[in-house]
Order: structure tokens, then C-alpha cells, then sequence
């Protein structure tokens, strides 16, 4: 690995961006995730931060079971986010529907429609969890976009 | 051109300078919120690390006549900011680029136009309310930024930036370089008159569409504009006297101590809606700017 792709893993993994999707969830998980932001927690020393656009962001922080009304966006905001990307799964909602689960408004879970590198479970997971699950999605973006470009994948 | 002159753009304060400097301003801007928010904030070489993740990111293709201006806003920003940057005499004299006001003031003006257009190409609604935000800002806070200039210009008889440098005890001077200080905050988007790139309002403003080595090109023109305009009131409020390298190491010192003022007023107010914005600038900065002009005027007369 030459000195630029040393480079380019290392700011990977220094700066990653966030987008947060809300997929039906209670708020619990979103207030969790609002709170890594706070001067308790404090991400901004890992370089992490929330952005506004999913276009600017690396990291797709999605909460909820996916209820139908919002499949269509989730896999918009997903096609939109560029590569390399990774996805976080926040709480037990995306992972398995929890208390929702057999919901005829439910489309989840989230891996039935989009791929997750990170599971965080929980209702609502600790901040701590949520930072450690952000730091390792951080990694495999570092990892992927090695990957990725040895592979020589297309854009998409 | 002389050599005087290439040095300015290619040493110091042009490119080699300018582009550490905006990301070690960058990095101040955000620790010092952190600091206000009683945060540890993010490392020194945070902005560095943005701006080469951006570079190496996979952007979706686009094709056509907006895929090429929407390059080409972000690249016209971050050269017209060294050319402003280039411009600023930090050393007395007149050596290097011997510009003149105007020039620095369109200068300056241009990634605004830039970002204004960039919401427009970009097609996204977010963009356009962005962009037209921008506009509106830019119109509210550039007659207080122009007059203040003028009062300046006035005081010391010469547009040339050459000759408008240097602490002077003319005191309308220091209410221009006061009034500069005042549109700051709205020309580089910070508090309050963070309306144009108001985050979970309108997403990103005009930005919304951008990614990859574009985006890290509005980042880094962004951190430019802090070293340009940080710079610019430095040059004026320096004494015009001294060896090269006070004036090279006190540019720094003023510039960056003006970034931590600056920054702390951002994390200590919060977004002014745009029409009190507007009002901020043409009923209460405005009626000071055009008074202290209208009366520098006189006094230049009365010499």
C-alpha cells in the first residue's frame, strides 16, 4: 500500500460524516444519537459529524422498523450517499422490528432492503454503543474503500 | 510581474500559506465553539483529514453544461480568495501585487456570486431557497461592507490597499474597520446570519447537491474566505511600521485572534430569521455607515 492510500485510510477513519434517517422510530434511538453530539459525549474529538445532506455524509445512521411510507426513502437516501459508504443500524427496531415485528405497516427489517455493516442493539442502545458502532463503521470504510479500488468497482 | 510579487502568490500570503492557514482557521472556528459549548472539540488536523477524505469519495457522474459549472463554482471561489489573499499588503511599502480596494472588494464578492449560483445549478429546492437567502444577505450586508470601505478610502484619501494599510489615528478609520468587522459574521455564513447554509432547515443550502473533491473545494474556498477576510482587517489595524517579520508574524496573530472572536459571538448567538438580518444591517448598521461616511466626507473636505 503506497503512502497516498495510507493517507487516504487514515483521514477515512478520522472523518466520518453522518446522516440520520428516521424510519418510524419512537425518538428514543434519535435522542440517543443526538446525545453523542452533546458536550457529555462529545464525537466532534473522533471527527465525526452530523450533516444535513446525505450526499456530504459517509456513514448512514438509520433508526425505526422501516414502516412502508418510508421504504422508498430509505433506499433513496441510501442510492444517494456516495461510495465509500457504510451503514449503522441504531436499536432493535432496524434489527429484527422489535415490538412491531408482523406490523402490517411494517416493511422491516432494514437488511431485507438495504445492506448493514453495524448492528447496535438496544432500546434505546447507550451512547457509548452508538459512538464504539460509528467508530467501527468508520474502520470498515476505511477498509472498503481500499477494497474497492484494487477491485476497480464501478461508480454506482 | 516581479519577484516581489510571485513570492505574495506563491509563498506567503498566497497559495503555501493560505491553504494551512484556512485549515488551521477552519480548526479554530470549531474548537473554539467547542470550547464555548464546554466540548474538548476536534483535533488540530480535523479540517486536513475532511478535506482528503472528500477528495478520495466516488461521485455519481453527472453529465452536460451543469455537471462543468457546477465544477466550476467552487474552483472559481477558492482562486479568486488567493488572489484576494495575494493582494493583502501585509508588508508596508507597496511591494508585491499593488492592488487596489475595488479589486479586493469584487475579490471578496465572488464566492458569494459563486455559491449563490452553485444553489441555482444545482436544482435542488434546497439549493434555490439557499441561494436566494444568500442573495438577499449579500445585498443587506454589502452596502455596510462597501460604505465601510468608502469611510475608510475617505479618511485616508486613496483607494490603494497599499496606502489604506496600517493603523492610522484617524478615528474613521477604526469605525470603518468596525464596520468590516460587522459583515464578517454575514459574509463567511456564521451565527447569526447562518441562514443561507441553515442546517436541518434547508439541509445544506446550496451545497445539498454537492460531494466528493467538489464539496472539499467549497470547503476549503470557505477557509480561504476566513484567511481573506481575517487577513483584510488585519492589514488595516497592523501599524505601518517594523521589520518583515512582525508584520508576517503579527498578520497571523491579528488574523487568528479575529477567528476566536468571531467564532465565540457564533456559538454564543443563534440564527437571526433573514428579514431581521436585513434589518440588522440596513436600519441600524446602515444609518451608522452612511452618518460616519457622510461625515468623513465632510472632514475630508474641511483638511
Amino acid at each position: 500500500m503506497n503512502l497516498f492510500k495510507r493517507l487516504m485510510n487514515k483521514c477515512r477513519r478520522k472523518s466520518p460524516f453522518l446522516f440520520h434517517l428516521n424510519t418510524g422510530s419512537c425518538n428514543g434511538c434519535d435522542i440517543e444519537l443526538i446525545t453523542c453530539l452533546s458536550p457529555r459525549y462529545d464525537v466532534e474529538q473522533l471527527g465525526i459529524h452530523l450533516e444535513g445532506s446525505p450526499r456530504h455524509a459517509d456513514i448512514l445512521c438509520i433508526t425505526g422498523p422501516v414502516t412502508r411510507t418510508t421504504l422508498e426513502a430509505v433506499k433513496t437516501v441510501y442510492s444517494q450517499v456516495c461510495e465509500p459508504k457504510a451503514v449503522v443500524a441504531l436499536g432493535s427496531c432496524p434489527a429484527s422490528c422489535n415490538v412491531f415485528a408482523g406490523s402490517p405497516v411494517i416493511a422491516g427489517p432494514l437488511s431485507k432492503h438495504i445492506p448493514v455493516d453495524v448492528y447496535v442493539p438496544g432500546c434505546p442502545p447507550h451512547p457509548d454503543a452508538i459512538i464504539d458502532a460509528i467508530a467501527r463503521a468508520a474502520e470498515i470504510l476505511a477498509e472498503r474503500g481500499v477494497s474497492a479500488k484494487t477491485k476497480g468497482e464501478p461508480q454506482k | 510581474m516581479n519577484v516581489s510579487g510571485l513570492i505574495h502568490f506563491f509563498l506567503f500570503p498566497g497559495l503555501l500559506f493560505a491553504i494551512p492557514a484556512a485549515w488551521l482557521y477552519v480548526w479554530g472556528e470549531r474548537k473554539a465553539v467547542a470550547l464555548m459549548q464546554r466540548r474538548i472539540g476536534p483535533p488540530l488536523l480535523q479540517p486536513f483529514y475532511d478535506f482528503v477524505k472528500l477528495i478520495g469519495k466516488r461521485t455519481p457522474s453527472r453529465h452536460g453544461i451543469e455537471a462543468d459549472l457546477l465544477r466550476l463554482w467552487p474552483a472559481l471561489s477558492v482562486l479568486s480568495m488567493i488572489g484576494a489573499i495575494a493582494m493583502l499588503p501585509v508588508f508596508p511599502g507597496g511591494r508585491g501585487f499593488s492592488g487596489d480596494a475595488v479589486l479586493l472588494v469584487a475579490l471578496l464578492e465572488l464566492p458569494s456570486i459563486c455559491f449563490i449560483l452553485a444553489g441555482f445549478t444545482s436544482g435542488s429546492i434546497y439549493g434555490e431557497i439557499g441561494a436566494i437567502r444568500e442573495a438577499v444577505l449579500s445585498v443587506a450586508n454589502n452596502v455596510v461592507f462597501l460604505l465601510s470601505i468608502v469611510t475608510i478610502a475617505v479618511t485616508e484619501r486613496t483607494f490603494r490597499l497599499a496606502d489604506i494599510a496600517g493603523g492610522s489615528w484617524n478615528p474613521g478609520h477604526w469605525i470603518g474597520v468596525f464596520g468590516i468587522l460587522l459583515c464578517i459574521p454575514a459574509k463567511l455564513r456564521l451565527n447569526p446570519f447562518s441562514t443561507s447554509s441553515a442546517e436541518q432547515e434547508i439541509y445544506s443550502g446550496p451545497l445539498t447537491e454537492y460531494a466528493g473533491a467538489a464539496l472539499a473545494m467549497w470547503e476549503l474556498a470557505h477557509g480561504l474566505e476566513w484567511v481573506a477576510l481575517t487577513g483584510f482587517v488585519a492589514t488595516l489595524v497592523l501599524p505601518a511600521t517594523g521589520p518583515w517579520w512582525f508584520h508576517a508574524v503579527s498578520f497571523v496573530a491579528v488574523s487568528f485572534a479575529e477567528v476566536l472572536l468571531l467564532s465565540t459571538i457564533a456559538a454564543a448567538t443563534a440564527r437571526f430569521t433573514l428579514q431581521r438580518a436585513i434589518k440588522f444591517y440596513w436600519q441600524w448598521a446602515g444609518i451608522l455607515a452612511i452618518l460616519v461616511v457622510s461625515s468623513a466626507i465632510y472632514m475630508g473636505y474641511r483638511w
